[in-house]
């Protein structure tokens, strides 16, 4: 059987089902092809964040706000299937130095659109009743969010209409004499289609040399830690102050900075850790026990709480900590989707959309500029 | 009747009483709770936090987690595994067993 | 204080492992979640109980007695550190030798650590059982919990049973009842156990276990215990407890023959379709696994360098089998600790068991075996995953409307596995549902574990 549409999505995660979604809605026919499952990638290990918080004003908070939006009305449609849930995240500082930092990224960030509201005293212990004491404040962000990321993957692949084709290997990016891609080869035969969007993640610099061309993704390594199922003992995502630096610092050694949250299915999930190790998945207790001292200190009552597992996934990596969203001009025909680090599930949706704008010819809503996959040095270059 | 008591020829020491949910319940040293919840005709002790459920014992040997009791205030307390303590309050466990 | 090798499990591989270690000189810390020592298959009524014919529910109560004696020996004499409620829920590897992360006691509140220059996993099996309507109803019970309730506590469920599923522990539970005072109505097995006998070779080599069988047959017939072979329950009613069961014949594909239910008054349905080896603490420090095996070589040496495994973990087999494989690890282990090449010609008997007895339960596999279709039995209604309630609706939906084609995504997609055992009870099922093969999740932590008790693990020492 002879595969043929207008754009072949290579990656059945959330980012690759965010843009099946909105091209397809956009007029086009969709194929998607993973060679693993759906959401078997980083998605599969993530907590679902769609977070404005933890990011300084610039291209990605642009991106951030615009992909709220937009989870917020797919939310309307998805409903309950993705576990949407509007949160809100809760920044604390454990010192008034901390709550300075804070109270100025936050200036920041409001002049982009952020709603950030100072939290002090009892009222921090009127939103997170289990909060250690003592802490000297914290920011209020009732825009971040959260979804079920496999979930919303599947859910909007299902809704994209778009052909899935999982277990299935992207072989070649086949090209034109020209250097056009006209589709792509699999392990189980053709796929032809005068695009290729590129949403592998953190295998998204794979795909680049397939297409004969260059993104320099890397992983870096996070492992979560769930617990035993918990009445709403948390409310909120909260996390520490000192999350954001981890988030936007380049070094490859290990960071790690609590990151607690509730879900509606009953446990808690505890992040964050950062390290760049390759694709080492095994298990590291040095990095799993300062999740556990992390969370146990901001909430003390978690001490006594069961961890049933732990799990590993890895970010794609991009050095300058931004994605890469659009076409790439060295290669027609080829847009990139990927990079997004730890914040994919809730650039997604924006990213999606971008793609959609692009390859429908419409003016993107942000600039692309930021994103654009060309922006890093070659190779050789470096060398 | 033939019993496991005497089938085994068991002489344990004096029964010591326990409470399940208020209700005193006969217990014999070495028992488990499940095992003295049996003896005393129980057989589920929990309820499941989505459907309302009763559960009790299933593996018997503490990997299936079926059989969750609050002891002594203590929840999530596999039944099959814990040992019984004269005075012992075990509560019939219902959802996630940390509602208060 | 450090030991040279800990061993984890004290059933029938661990004690061997540690008498033949001990036997060389090594120091051996043998580590334990039960009260006592012999696991699984050689569990006693508790000490409190003052059972004083424990044996009545046994039967190799002379190969007990000697490991048991050959442990205190040790015990007493030094070189055997026997810890007893340690729970070990990871071990950890580090850049010399190893730390056993343990949870203490019943409660599973406090932790235990225990360093080591080697580690011997034999941390042995637990039943599978696969879902059918009604299997969450009280006294429906994996048939190994009914024999460990009646072994460990002197206790059963109620007054008539039936027996069922498929496999040889079938038969010592539906005995054991019996002798224990429960009417045991029926005893229900999708395989014919005869079949076996007629055909298998392996049997033959085996006359140990024909004399065992046939010593449990007779014990049921004495108690009149009706046997329904190529039989299926394929319902267990009640609505807050179990009252009856349906059973029904299979034909020759293994699909239930219609109009052949019939329904069995009963207070307890002791159900299992095999067993299934533990091998979290194996994967977690990255040893290969075959299947749902953990690889081996012929000195029960794993491939990660300082770590052996033995019994049930390596491959179901028995106790027999167990003990050879738990000599065999001991004697390599204590020879490499010692820094010289073992050699094999020092166990060449038990060598010579381990293939025999290897090849005896290869055959006894292919006669034991659920019902070929036994999906079919599963409702949409019928909860799969017992902890987070999902039913075998839920998962056809994921793979047929979310395009969940592999366990693993059914999991992220419905939560089936992601509760309280994770996935220990209905990984089988789950993969059977998804249709595709059951492979061994990861389960980074063996055991719950409190996150105060993770928050300082292994911070003691910084090596």
């Amino acid at each position: 059987m002879r595969l043929t549409g207008d754009v072949v999505v290579v990656g059945a995660g959330m980012v690759g089902a965010a843009c099946a979604l909105y091209v397809a809605r956009s007029g086009l026919d969709v194929i998607v092809v993973d060679r693993g499952p759906v959401a078997g990638g980083t998605t599969g290990a993530g907590e679902g964040n769609l977070l404005v918080s933890d990011k300084e004003p610039g291209p990605e908070l642009d991106l951030a706000l615009l992909s709220v939006r937009l989870w917020a009305e797919l939310a309307e449609e998805f409903g309950e299937s993705v576990e949407y849930e509007a949160k809100g995240g809760l920044v604390v500082a454990s010192n008034p130095d901390g709550l300075t930092g804070l109270q100025r990224l936050a200036d920041g960030q409001r002049t982009a659109g952020v709603v950030a509201r100072p939290v002090t005293g009892d009222a921090l212990y009127d939103l997170e009743p289990h909060l250690a004491p003592g802490l000297a404040g914290a920011m209020h962000y009732p825009q971040d969010s959260q979804v079920m990321p496999a979930l919303a993957a599947a859910h909007l692949l299902r809704a994209s209409g778009a052909r899935l084709l999982t277990g299935r290997t992207v072989t070649a990016v086949a090209r034109t004499p020209e250097g056009a891609v006209r589709g792509v080869r699999t392990d189980r035969g053709d796929i032809h289609a005068p695009s290729v969007v590129n949403a592998t993640g953190t295998w998204g610099g794979e795909l680049a040399t397939l297409a004969g061309t260059h993104l320099p993704v890397l992983p870096r390594r996070g492992f979560v830690l769930v617990t035993e199922p918990l009445p709403r003992l948390i409310r909120h995502k909260v996390y520490a102050a000192d999350y954001v630096a981890d988030v936007a610092s380049d070094s490859a050694a290990l960071q790690t900075s609590p990151v607690v949250e509730g879900t509606s299915a009953g446990p808690v999930l505890i992040g964050a850790s950062r390290e760049r190790v390759g694709f080492d998945r095994s298990f590291s207790l040095p990095v799993v026990r300062e999740l556990a001292a992390g969370a146990t200190r901001l909430f003390p009552a978690l001490a006594d709480v069961r961890a049933l597992r732990s799990y590993v996934g890895f970010r794609p990596y991009l050095p300058d900590h931004l994605p890469a969203i659009g076409p790439d001009p060295r290669v027609p025909g080829l847009l990139h989707a990927c990079g997004h680090e730890g914040a994919g599930i809730g650039l997604a949706t924006g990213t999606g959309h971008l793609i959609a704008q692009a390859l429908t010819g419409k003016t993107p809503e942000l600039s692309l500029t930021p994103f654009s996959p060309d922006r890093f040095p070659e190779p050789e270059e470096v060398a | 009747m033939r019993n496991p008591l005497d089938l085994a020829g068991a002489r344990p020491g004096p029964a010591f009483t326990v409470t399940l949910d208020g209700r005193e319940i006969e217990a014999l040293p070495g028992q488990t709770v499940a095992a003295a919840l049996w003896a005393a005709g129980v057989t589920s002790w929990r309820t499941t936090r989505g459907e309302g459920r009763p559960r009790g014992i299933f593996c018997g040997i503490g990997v299936c987690f079926d059989c969750l009791v609050t002891v002594n205030d203590r929840p999530n307390q596999r039944a099959c595994l814990v040992p019984l303590h004269s005075g012992d309050a075990i509560r019939t466990q219902e959802g996630t067993g940390h509602e208060s | 204080m450090r030991a040279d090798l800990a061993v984890i499990g004290a059933g029938p591989a661990g004690l061997a492992a540690t008498l033949a270690a001990a036997a060389q000189g090594v120091r051996v810390t043998l580590i334990d979640s039960a009260a006592e020592a012999g696991g699984q298959f050689y569990r006693r009524p508790a000490a409190a109980l003052r059972a004083r014919r424990p044996q009545a529910l046994h039967h190799q109560w002379r190969t007990w007695e000697r490991l048991r004696d050959g442990l205190g020996t040790h015990v007493e004499s030094g070189p055997v550190r026997h810890l007893t409620d340690h729970h070990v829920w990871l071990v950890e590897r580090r850049s010399t030798g190893f730390t056993v992360h343990a949870l203490l006691g019943p409660e599973q509140r406090d932790p235990a650590e225990v360093r080591a220059d080697a580690v011997l996993l034999a941390t042995g099996g637990y039943e599978k059982v696969l879902p059918f309507p009604g299997w969450t109803l009280p006294g429906v019970i994996a048939a190994g919990g009914a024999q460990a309730m009646l072994k460990g506590g002197l206790a059963v469920s109620g007054r008539t049973a039936v027996v069922a599923g498929t496999g040889p522990l079938l038969l010592p539970v539906a005995a054991g009842l019996a002798a224990a005072g429960v009417e045991v109505a029926a005893l229900v097995d999708s395989a014919d156990p005869l079949a076996f006998v007629r055909r298998s070779r392996a049997l033959v080599a085996e006359p140990g276990k024909v004399v065992e069988g046939a010593g449990y047959a007779g014990r049921l017939l004495r108690h009149r215990v009706r046997t329904l072979a190529r039989h299926t329950v394929v319902e267990a009613h009640g609505t807050e407890r179990l009252e009856a069961v349906t059973v029904a014949a299979l034909d020759r594909d293994g699909r239930v023959r219609p109009g052949s239910g019939r329904r069995i008054p009963c207070d307890t349905l002791a159900v299992g379709h095999g067993m299934l080896p533990h091998t979290d603490l194996a994967e977690t420090l990255g040893c290969r696994l075959d299947g749902l095996t953990v690889h081996v070589d012929d000195e029960q040496r794993t491939d990660v360098p300082g770590v052996w495994a033995a019994g049930e973990t390596t491959g179901i087999g028995g106790s027999a089998l167990s003990l050879a494989e738990g000599h065999i690890a001991g004697r390599s282990a204590a020879a490499r600790l010692h820094g010289t090449e073992p050699d094999p010609r020092a166990w060449a008997a038990a060598a010579k068991a381990r293939t025999r007895l290897r090849a005896f339960f290869a055959a006894l596999d292919t006669v034991y075996a659920p019902p070929a279709h036994w999906t079919e039995l599963v409702t949409d209604d019928t909860v799969v995953c017992r902890c987070e309630e999902v039913t075998g609706g839920t998962i056809r939906a994921a793979v047929a409307e979310l395009g969940a084609r592999d366990a693993r995504t059914v999991k992220l997609l419905t939560r089936a596995g992601m509760g309280w055992c994770q996935g220990r009870v209905c990984g089988p099922a789950v993969a059977g549902l998804a249709g595709c093969a059951f492979t061994p999740s990861r389960r980074p932590f063996a055991r719950p574990v409190p996150l105060g008790v993770l928050a300082r693990a292994g911070e003691a020492d910084g090596d």
